[in-house]
């Protein structure tokens, strides 16, 4: 009976092919599309302020309201802290991950490997919060700085309009030394594979017919290197993008998309407007990728 | 070919560290070795692998540094040069082909390193890829493309900035036997059309004739004689050379002594050696030996055959079938036999 069923399968690799594929079939299809589908809907839907209801209409009234003056800004500053975040993580992550793929010793490169994963073992609240302490006025960043008698630059820094704030742990600054601290990982990781698969004899080749090492990095790592650095953006980027912990911990009333989606359909019930705000950094990313193709990112893949 | 130098080794040694548990071994991957290649020459570095002639040629490139001793590229001393500040380029073992640039765009990187006008590029380009026979291949991908076609994208590539040495880093290894063969041939007549010294690393003796002006054959870090290939397979200097270059018998001790009249070791090759019926008289100049055939092998083009020696010993001796068939040759085993050969194709060894 075994032996028959065994048989039958061997002969029809499609029925066994589909029999896999149908749980994450169904799920991608149900949990993943299906939602996004949702949201999709309900950002067509708007929230009648005078009853305080959802009304089921067609209306592309809740898009429009994307367009205040309040909301762009929302926009404009989330969009400025990814890009930001993303490209310090980058300036961070590539040596590293050029050190770890090319030069270190296999003990110290599992070390790396170890270091740089270890804190996603730990809860994401529990390093947030004592990031907090960490940034606060009364924080050993605040106290280092009176240690060494330069409280005034400090001070002076956070007086600055945008990125300063009443402390380190009230400020953009804050926002953005935090956010570059637990998305980091996923910028090394990306990066390290990528740098991994590049030949050693290509950076020899290219030193061969006469490039320096400025000359090797620019025409021969960085585009070898860059769909591992367009892959850590993703993350980064999207990730930072989403984010409303962060804000709402460190940042002062000024919202970011994420606290904005939390407060709209949390606080006051407007599923349309979260749903419509959602839609902006799917399509901040959809973009983003595009531009990416357009540099070539994808090339090399 | 004239009589510069191009490239000098003075004493060159390469020691690394190889760290075991606790323990840090020092290897020497290249020792003590003083070589002079001349100007136009096709030189080979022969030798099997971790006999040091892959460092030898990384010393050259630039890619790895002498712990001691000097190397000169002519009379300019390189030992401390980064790769891009010698005049030698490299056609690497995997060819090491930009991935994300067409053939055209690899071929030009040096140009384009350069800062040369594009124009200019484009002509130069043009010239290699119609050197190496690819022209029409520009737009490709190196992932689009044969063994054979990388393999001469990268030799382009090489040679578009007119090196005054190229290296070969067993360029050949990666092809079939009869790609290997014509590429053999051409990668001689384009060294012969550019004029340029090529360093030619490898570990199969047969190329390493085909294609050589001269040969250093290196065994352990070190190199065992320097010669024409001819000088090489005739007059192999050393036990080693003999094993190593062709198949040779190696004749020691008694028996030496019994043939030659003197106790140092020889080698004979097996083609030079003449099977001859059992009392057949020498004639002026020649050694003899008798024996029994043990072992008849036809292998077609020849058969080999395994003489056992009345004194001990094996000989191994090759004839070409140029009358014989292989019924003919089989009737030979178990024969007693009379080998003869020329006093002056005999190597006595040091060693």
């Amino acid at each position: 009976m075994l032996n028959r069923l065994s048989t039958y399968f061997y002969l029809r690799p499609k029925v066994v092919l589909t029999l896999f594929l149908l749980p994450p079939l169904l799920w991608f299809l149900v949990v993943y599309i299906g939602s996004l589908i949702t949201m999709l809907i309900n950002s067509f839907f708007y929230l009648d302020g005078f009853t305080g209801k959802v009304v089921h209409e067609f209306t592309l009234k809740t898009y429009a309201k994307l367009f205040d003056p309040t909301n762009l800004q929302i926009f404009s500053r989330t969009t400025i802290m990814a890009a930001s975040v993303t490209i310090a993580c980058v300036i961070i992550a590539f040596p590293l991950s050029y050190y770890m793929a090319r030069f270190a010793s296999k003990r110290m490169k599992t070390f790396l490997y170890l270091a740089v994963t270890l804190p996603l073992w730990s809860s994401y609240v529990v390093r947030v919060y004592s990031w907090k302490l960490i940034l606060a006025q009364e924080g050993i960043i605040s106290w280092f700085a009176h240690l060494i008698h330069l409280n005034w630059l400090l001070d002076l820094y956070l007086q600055l309009p945008g990125i300063g704030g009443p402390s380190l742990s009230i400020s953009a600054t804050g926002i953005f030394i935090v956010f570059v601290y637990i998305w980091l990982p996923y910028m090394v990781i990306p990066i390290q594979t990528a740098l991994e698969r590049v030949p050693k004899s290509l950076i020899e080749a290219s030193g061969d017919l006469g490039a320096t090492p400025a000359q090797t990095f620019r025409s021969v790592l960085l585009p070898l290197a860059f769909p591992g650095v367009v892959a850590g953006s993703i993350f980064t980027f999207s990730l930072t993008l989403g984010d409303f912990i962060v804000p709402q911990l460190f940042g002062n009333s000024s919202f970011y998309i994420g606290k904005a989606v939390l407060t709209y359909q949390g606080t006051s019930g407007n599923i349309p407007l979260a749903a419509a705000f959602t839609m902006g950094p799917i399509v901040i990313m959809i973009t983003y990728l595009l531009i990416a193709r357009k540099l070539g990112a994808f090339d090399a893949l | 070919m004239s009589d510069t130098t191009a490239i000098e080794f003075k004493n060159v040694s390469r020691v690394f560290s190889v760290k075991q548990e606790k323990l840090v071994a020092e290897v020497k991957a290249v020792d003590n070795v003083s070589l002079e290649i001349r100007d136009g020459e096709f030189f080979s570095l022969l030798g099997p692998s971790g006999s040091g002639k892959t460092t030898s040629l990384r010393m050259i490139a630039g890619f790895d540094r002498p712990t001691s001793g000097q190397i000169l590229l002519y009379g300019q001393d390189v030992s401390n040069l980064p790769p891009y500040q010698r005049d030698v380029n490299t056609v690497f073992q995997d060819y090491a082909l930009f991935p994300h640039m067409t053939v055209g765009e690899n071929v030009g990187y040096g140009l384009v390193i350069k800062k040369i006008a594009k124009s200019e590029i484009q002509k130069r380009v043009d010239d290699m890829l119609d050197l190496v026979q690819l022209v029409g291949f520009s737009g490709r991908k190196p992932a689009q493309l044969s063994g054979g076609q990388r393999q001469r994208v990268a030799l382009a590539r090489a040679l578009i900035n007119h090196p005054k040495v190229l290296l070969l880093d067993e360029p050949l290894g990666a092809l079939d036997l009869k790609l290997r063969q014509q590429m053999q041939i051409e990668l001689k007549a384009i060294q012969q059309r550019v004029g340029i010294t090529f360093i030619f690393v490898t570990h199969d003796q047969e190329e390493a004739l085909t294609m050589s002006d001269r040969i250093a054959v290196f065994s352990q870090g070190r190199i065992e004689q320097v010669g024409t290939p001819s000088e090489i397979y005739e007059h192999p200097s050393t036990q080693f050379v003999a094993g190593f270059v062709g198949v040779s018998n190696l004749i020691v001790g008694e028996i030496a002594k019994r043939i030659t009249g003197s106790e140092s070791k020889f080698s004979i090759r097996p083609e030079k050696i003449r099977l001859g019926l059992a009392g057949d008289q020498p004639e002026a100049d020649t050694f003899t030996a008798d024996g029994r055939v043990r072992d008849v092998i036809y292998l077609g083009l020849y058969t080999r055959y395994l003489v056992e020696l009345d004194g001990g010993g094996d000989l191994v001796v090759v004839e070409q079938n140029l009358k014989t068939t292989s019924m003919d040759v089989m009737k030979a085993k178990n024969q007693q036999v009379r080998l003869f050969w020329k006093k002056e194709h005999v190597s006595y060894l040091g060693d």
